[in-house]
């Protein structure tokens, strides 16, 4: 064969149309990948600008009409014994123990039953069972909030919380959260078991080998291995439950944006979350600009305290990944 | 190691050997067993037996009046009342996902997985975009309210008293919410890819993108596929950054028809917000509706949802086969 003849640079870079568009896709694919940092600078910059709006507010009410406020407008109103914004109460710790109370209760459910799944989908169930019952997991972890919260309203707040507390309709902390934990348990079992399956298979057989029974080598073998994983879940789970806005917002209770601070689950309360949504509904039509304000700063607590959970998760995900 | 080190300690190491001695069936061994089976059988069975039971309540309504159920606006009658307004909005919810979230939530996985290269804008979008699939679902509802309704006031501003809550508002907010989902997913999808498979395109002399559009993309389409279902089943059943960015509750004014582009000016609700708004109503003459309503979501959802979950285990299965 003839060596091939020496080309011109300008031959090997291809055509110039070829290149062109080349370029151009470039950029389009470049700035769709920006768009999702523009979505993060608009979140961050709209919560931080109306919030510090707000606190201005508070510092310097201006026009305010102050014959609705009961003690005057200042930072005092950011802790007193509720939350009613039409009133300038913006109680910031009741919606915190709101939150916690619901998260609390939705976490005594979805950790231990999500758990306890995922231990059974990953280590007991033959492979015919986990491949019909994982997907219908999967599925059911798409049923809509708002469908959970109805059945926190109509039927757990009447039957569970208003027949064993003896509470008149049921609404309360307690009926949401329990709403909240059904709504969580796909989520914490599908994590865990991704957790749990990624352990190696060496160290069960090590441990089966050495004559640890299915139980043994699953608490004291793979749960330690998986540890990383699960505290993970546990922690996603956790901040998808305090940002859960629909079923607290149905069955927690609380009318009008007004609740009073309260730890006790089993009376009405609000979150964060429902706080917000209920200041957005509009059921409190003459609201003042400064009340409307409170939700932006709800908002910012409730995006600081989810955003530090999932920082923390993520590193609990590389763990896992280092180790292996 | 440290992975060995559980099987060191005293305790475990005890249980081992008893275990080892007694032999045979253990109570404490079929307890724990059997928990589990609870546990996974009562999560299985709340959340069934919860489908089930809205449909049985719902039933009565279609076999009653399918035609006007679909058909009517919303009334202040629960045996008037319609979710036609509630579909439609839902319906253009859906089209901004698809026709804004998918072309770029898959051009930014494409960007991040075959053109990024490993340096500090790479990794902060990333990271960002993790955190943005963790950010709740009602803060995607004050992003809303802030800029595309604070936008569409000056937009539409004469076209109709909306006052910026409108369609057009909704849709974006939901395709913001959607996007880190299907960039996650995609990218995930597309990291799948053998490489041999891009090396051998580009050694016959492919460009970049003649690569990624008939090798990579048509490889990673399953994947890619049921990410962006899932995120489209997600985006048509939230209902909190509807309500923030002013989704109506109740009654809702104008008539316009179901695919008349005029609404995305005007003031919108959604399947979600609808149920929400029957769910609060006092009286049991609103549960049937109200049932009815979140049959018709389920089963819009759902159907997604179960697409994307089988689709991605029927495509598992065959690339390990």
């Amino acid at each position: 064969m003839a060596v091939a003849t020496p080309q011109p640079a300008g031959l090997l870079s291809g055509n110039s149309r070829r290149r062109a568009r080349e370029r151009v896709v470039h950029i389009i694919v470049a700035a769709a990948a920006l768009t999702s940092i523009l979505v993060s600078i608009g979140i961050v910059g709209s919560l931080l600008y109306r919030a510090v709006e707000f606190v201005a507010g508070l510092a310097d009410p201006g026009a305010v009409d102050l014959a609705e406020a009961r003690n005057g407008i200042g930072f005092s109103n950011l802790w007193s014994d509720k939350w009613a914004p039409r009133f300038f109460d913006f109680d910031v710790k009741t919606l915190l123990v709101g939150s916690l109370v619901v998260t609390v209760v939705a976490m005594a459910v979805a950790a231990p039953i999500g758990l306890g799944s995922a231990i059974y989908l990953s280590e007991y169930a033959s492979d015919r069972v986990r491949k019909v019952v994982k997907p219908i997991l999967e599925i059911l972890a798409g049923i809509p909030s708002v469908v959970l919260g109805f059945f926190a309203l109509r039927w757990i707040a009447p039957n569970v919380v208003g027949n064993v507390f003896d509470g008149a309709d049921g609404q309360s902390l307690l009926a949401a959260g329990l709403g909240v934990g059904l709504l969580t348990i796909p989520l914490m079992a599908s994590i865990s078991e991704d957790a749990m399956r990624s352990v190696p298979r060496a160290l069960r057989m090590a441990s089966a080998g050495l004559g640890a029974r299915k139980r043994t080598t699953t608490v004291s073998v793979v749960l330690p291995a998986a540890v990383s994983g699960l505290v993970a879940a546990g922690i996603v789970a956790t901040s998808r439950a305090i940002g859960e806005t629909m079923v607290v917002f149905l069955a927690a209770g609380a009318s009008g944006n007004t609740a009073l601070f309260t730890v006790n689950p089993l009376e009405r309360g609000s979150t964060m979350t429902a706080a917000m949504a209920s200041q957005a509904s509009g059921t409190d039509g003459t609201i003042s600009e400064l009340g409307f304000g409170s939700l932006f700063f709800v908002g910012f607590v409730l995006f600081v305290i989810t955003l530090t959970l999932n920082l923390i998760a993520d590193r609990f995900v590389r763990r896992v990944r280092e180790v292996y | 190691m440290a992975i060995a080190q559980p099987l060191l300690d005293k305790k475990t190491s005890e249980r081992v050997k008893s275990q080892l001695e007694t032999g045979g069936f253990n109570l404490a061994e079929g307890a724990f067993k059997w928990a589990l089976i609870g546990t996974l059988v009562f999560a299985l069975l709340v959340l069934t037996v919860l489908v089930y039971d809205v449909v049985v309540d719902g039933f009565p309504v279609f076999s009653d009046r399918l035609d006007t159920f679909m058909a009517n606006p919303s009334r202040t009658r629960a045996d008037e009342t319609g979710i036609f307004q509630g579909l439609r909005g839902t319906f253009w919810i859906g089209v901004f996902v698809i026709l804004l979230t998918f072309p770029i939530g898959i051009a930014a996985a494409i960007y991040l997985e075959e053109y990024a290269t490993d340096n500090w804008l790479t990794r902060t979008i990333n990271i960002n975009i993790r955190n943005l699939a963790g950010v709740p679902s009602v803060v995607y509802g004050i992003l809303g309210l802030t800029i595309f309704v604070g936008i569409l006031k000056g937009v539409y501003g004469d076209v109709a008293l909306s006052r910026g809550n409108t369609t057009t508002a909704g849709g974006l907010t939901l395709a913001a919410l959607a996007l880190p989902v299907v960039i996650i997913t995609s990218a995930e999808a597309i990291r799948a890819v053998p490489s041999s498979l891009r090396e051998a395109a580009y050694g016959v002399g492919a460009t970049k993108w003649e690569v990624i559009k008939s090798h990579i993309l048509p490889y990673a389409a399953p994947g890619i596929l049921t990410g962006t279902l899932l995120s489209l089943a997600r985006a048509l059943g939230e209902a909190a950054p509807l309500i923030l960015v002013g989704a109506v509750q109740g009654k809702l004014g104008p008539r316009t028809g179901f695919f008349e582009l005029q609404q995305l000016g005007e003031k919108f609700t959604a399947m979600p917000i609808v149920i929400t708004d029957m769910a609060k109503q006092p009286g049991s003459e609103w549960q049937p509706v109200t049932a009815a309503a979140i049959v018709v979501l389920l089963l819009v959802v759902l159907t997604f949802n179960a697409a994307a979950v089988i689709l991605r285990n029927r495509f598992e299965r065959k690339r390990q086969g």
